[in-house]
């Protein structure tokens, strides 16, 4: 349903394009057919479907969004990897988190990652592999902290069954078949001073590495009060950096 | 006297049934003595709602009786043990006493847990009287450990449970408790007793206040005056109290064998030959829960080894079980390492599946286009906790709490979500943390350090107050990071009455790589609950 998401691929002239339309409703049309576009010449692979996913991610990754039978792996933030889940999962996908005790479900109800599509497996122990690749077979996108040696043989194995199952793997820490290493390369928030205040937003800075070495970057904020979903991006379009993107996070979910 | 020439409904013909009764007293303290393994001599009391519902004799010889209240019961017999009531205790132990009997004498009547009544008549032919047929009733039950049971013999079900009830004043202790009472004499055998019997209290205050004070007062009236005064509920009393009923033996209908066991002979080591013996067993399990119109929910299985030894597992099923999901349980039970106990070491020789759940198969018909979630997510779910335990694939709940994680509730995945944590997730918590959930709380608080720009260690003092303001916060010991921003103290106090209570101050600090941190100071210590990363 997000499938549709702007992409940071666009080139340098859809870009010079882009900046001097004014009126959204044009722009946002523009984007779509840009983005049609590149779909259809990125679309290479045998079987890239798309998962749903949250626009501004959907604009870093490579192939406009979660691609069906990949690997990503997010480096220094659970906070992103969440975000990578709440896509499929408000749009109906069961989810699985192995391997991560400290995972706070609170913090993904926030984010609107359905608790009861939920699957948590904290300490699969040595039996992380047999365990993932059971999960692999019934649900539709493994959030897992792998262990620190994988032997290649193995990892193989576990992407061919990514394939075949049409399901997206989230790692925390490197995998060697990764499409991208997403990362936080800056964080801000705003609410909380010398001893007043609380936390109440808090503006990510993301980037994407594709597995070609391509960087993509895009801005994410967090909302404060409402605990929840992700609002639009309160930067203005014309001072944005880049690539970076709007994020509209109320289409991406269904419930 | 003939009451159809009222015109008016009746209660029904008055019958004269042939009923043998069965009383077993004190059952409730006799189901717990068997239940808890206690010697029948030891003193025991069954509490409901803080007052004695019944005890033992031996607690009565010290004074202990029903309606006293717990703590006076305690005070009059010091070596009293205290149950609790629990009324599906009565009717589960009562349930092999009804096997024992229905085997020798069909089309009995549960009355209650302890009592039951069956037609005397087919008994009484084929073992030549009455007498024998309750002495041969005694036996059987005395085979079954029950010794203190009594039978009473009459022309109605009322009459015949007084008459067990009235053996405890038989002349003779040396023959069996059975008092029979013949043909015809049931009413004059009720007339001495009072009107409390009947149990209809309102009924016995006006009959008193009318002089009659027994039974026989009470049969002596007519019928028609009976009925007019006091309608239909007076006539059935009358009925009762003439040694007639309304209604006579109710036969019950033996419940359906559920369980399935299969013998194995020999016992069987491999895995695959034991499925493949099973399979039409399993297939026949289900099949007659069909046939009664159920599904199992929840599944025992009981694996007994060649050796004695026995594993036995309860499994619950998000769905239902059918055959093939029954021989994953016991293979899985047999495979299952880590959490699951299983540890046989030799041949298996008998497999008992008993349902321990099961509900109404309508409830769980499919709908049209499918209900429920994927099939699939149940079926491989269920291969990993039988990989890693019951416990290891959890769904998760938030809950209401202060500290966060008592604000995550896990539930392994087939049990039903807990009530208690939807509850309180709706209560107001005062001192819950505000603003966007940390992504990462760790299960055990982690120690950090906290010191101020001349680098010692930053507290709180006892009206609450920082001793300095934050600057350094060490989480990973060699590395200090510079605290760009802060808040606190929040003062968190909970159950300050409780030796168990913990009072704390929580923190919110972000440090300089832009990284945001929940802290705790208890005792004088820094911890790191949660970080926004």
């Amino acid at each position: 349903m997000v499938q549709a998401a702007p992409t940071g691929q666009s080139p340098q002239g859809a870009r010079r394009v882009l900046s001097a339309v004014d009126h959204s409703a044009d722009k946002a049309r523009l984007k779509a057919e840009l983005q049609s576009k590149i779909n259809g010449m990125q679309s290479s692979r045998p079987s890239s479907r798309r998962l749903p996913t949250v626009p501004v991610l959907a604009g870093v990754l490579p192939g406009g969004g979660l691609q069906a039978g990949s690997a990503y792996s997010v480096t220094n933030s659970t906070t992103l990897a969440m975000a990578l889940l709440a896509g499929p999962s408000g749009a109906g996908a069961w989810c699985s988190v192995i391997g991560m005790p400290t995972f706070s479900v609170e913090a993904a109800a926030g984010f609107g990652i359905a608790l009861d599509r939920l699957v948590l497996v904290p300490h699969p122990g040595d039996q992380w592999l047999t365990v993932t690749a059971a999960m692999v077979d019934v649900v539709s996108i493994v959030l897992t902290c792998a262990p620190k040696h994988v032997a290649p043989s193995d990892a193989s194995r576990l992407m061919a069954r990514l394939r075949q199952r049409g399901a997206a793997l989230v790692t925390m820490g490197p995998w060697p078949h990764s499409d991208a290493t997403l990362s936080v390369t800056g964080s801000d928030w705003q609410g909380l001073g010398a001893g007043t205040g609380h936390l109440r937003s808090r503006r990510m800075r993301i980037t994407a590495r594709a597995a070609t070495g391509r960087a993509r970057t895009a801005d994410l904020w967090l909302p404060g009060l409402q605990r929840g979903p992700w609002s639009t991006s309160t930067a203005a379009p014309a001072q944005a950096e880049p690539g970076q993107q709007e994020f509209s996070y109320r289409s991406a979910r269904a419930s | 006297m003939n009451p159809t020439s009222l015109g008016e409904p009746v209660p029904a013909s008055p019958t004269s049934t042939r009923t043998m009764v069965l009383w077993c007293p004190d059952w409730p303290i006799t189901a717990a003595l068997r239940e808890y393994l206690l010697p029948a001599e030891h003193p025991v009391a069954l509490i409901e709602k803080g007052e004695v519902f019944a005890c033992s004799p031996a607690a009565r010889e010290q004074g202990v009786k029903r309606g006293l209240r717990l703590r006076e019961a305690q005070a009059r017999c010091t070596t009293l043990t205290v149950l609790p009531y629990d009324p599906a205790l009565d009717a589960r132990s009562f349930e092999p006493v009804i096997a024992a009997v229905e085997e020798i004498m069909p089309g009995v009547q549960v009355l209650r847990p302890g009592l039951c009544a069956l037609h005397a008549k087919g008994p009484a032919r084929y073992y030549g009287s009455e007498e024998h047929a309750s002495a041969v009733l005694l036996k059987a039950l005395a085979s079954i450990g029950l010794t203190a049971t009594r039978v009473g013999v009459a022309d109605s079900p009322f009459a015949a449970e007084h008459a067990a009830r009235a053996t405890e004043f038989l002349d003779d202790p040396g023959t069996d408790p059975a008092w029979i009472i013949p043909p015809g004499e049931s009413a004059s055998f009720l007339s001495s007793f009072p009107l409390e019997v009947l149990e209809e209290p309102a009924l016995a205050v006006v009959l008193r206040r009318l002089g009659i004070r027994t039974l026989g007062d009470f049969a002596a009236l007519t019928r028609a005056d009976v009925r007019n005064r006091f309608g239909a509920e007076g006539a059935l009393a009358h009925l009762k109290a003439s040694g007639l009923d309304h209604h006579s033996v109710v036969e019950r209908k033996p419940p359906a064998e559920l369980d399935v066991v299969v013998h194995c002979e020999p016992p069987l080591a491999r895995i695959d030959e034991l499925t493949f013996t099973l399979r039409l067993s399993a297939e026949e399990f289900v099949n007659r829960l069909r046939e009664a119109g159920l599904v199992c929910t929840v599944l025992v299985v009981r694996l007994h080894s060649e050796s004695g030894e026995e594993s036995a597992r309860l499994w619950r099923h998000p769905r239902w079980f059918d055959a093939d999901d029954v021989l994953d349980r016991v293979r899985w039970q047999l495979q299952g390492s880590g959490n699951v106990e299983h540890g046989l070491s030799s041949g298996i020789s008998r497999v008992e599946l008993s349902p321990e759940t099961v509900e109404d198969l309508s409830d769980h018909a499919d709908g049209l286009w499918g209900t429920g979630p994927d099939e699939n997510i149940h079926h491989g779910l269920a291969r990993v906790q039988s990989m890693l335990g019951h416990g290891a694939v959890l769904t998760a709940m938030v809950a209401g709490g202060r500290m966060l994680t008592d604000r995550q509730v896990f539930i392994p995945w087939g049990d039903p979500p807990s009530e208690a944590a939807a509850k309180s997730r709706d209560l107001p918590w005062p001192g819950q943390l505000p603003g966007p959930a940390p992504a990462t709380v760790f299960d055990e608080p982690r120690p950090v350090e906290v010191l101020d720009g001349t680098g010692s260690a930053v507290d709180v003092d006892e009206r609450g107050l920082l001793t300095a303001a934050p600057a350094v916060l060490v989480a990973m010991p060699p590395r200090q990071s510079v605290i760009s921003s802060w808040a606190g103290p929040w003062p968190i106090v909970e159950r300050w009455w409780d030796s168990n209570g913990r009072a704390l101050n929580r923190f919110q600090v972000v440090d300089e790589s832009g990284t945001a941190w929940l802290l705790l100071l208890e005792d004088h210590r820094w911890w790191a609950e949660a970080s926004y990363d």
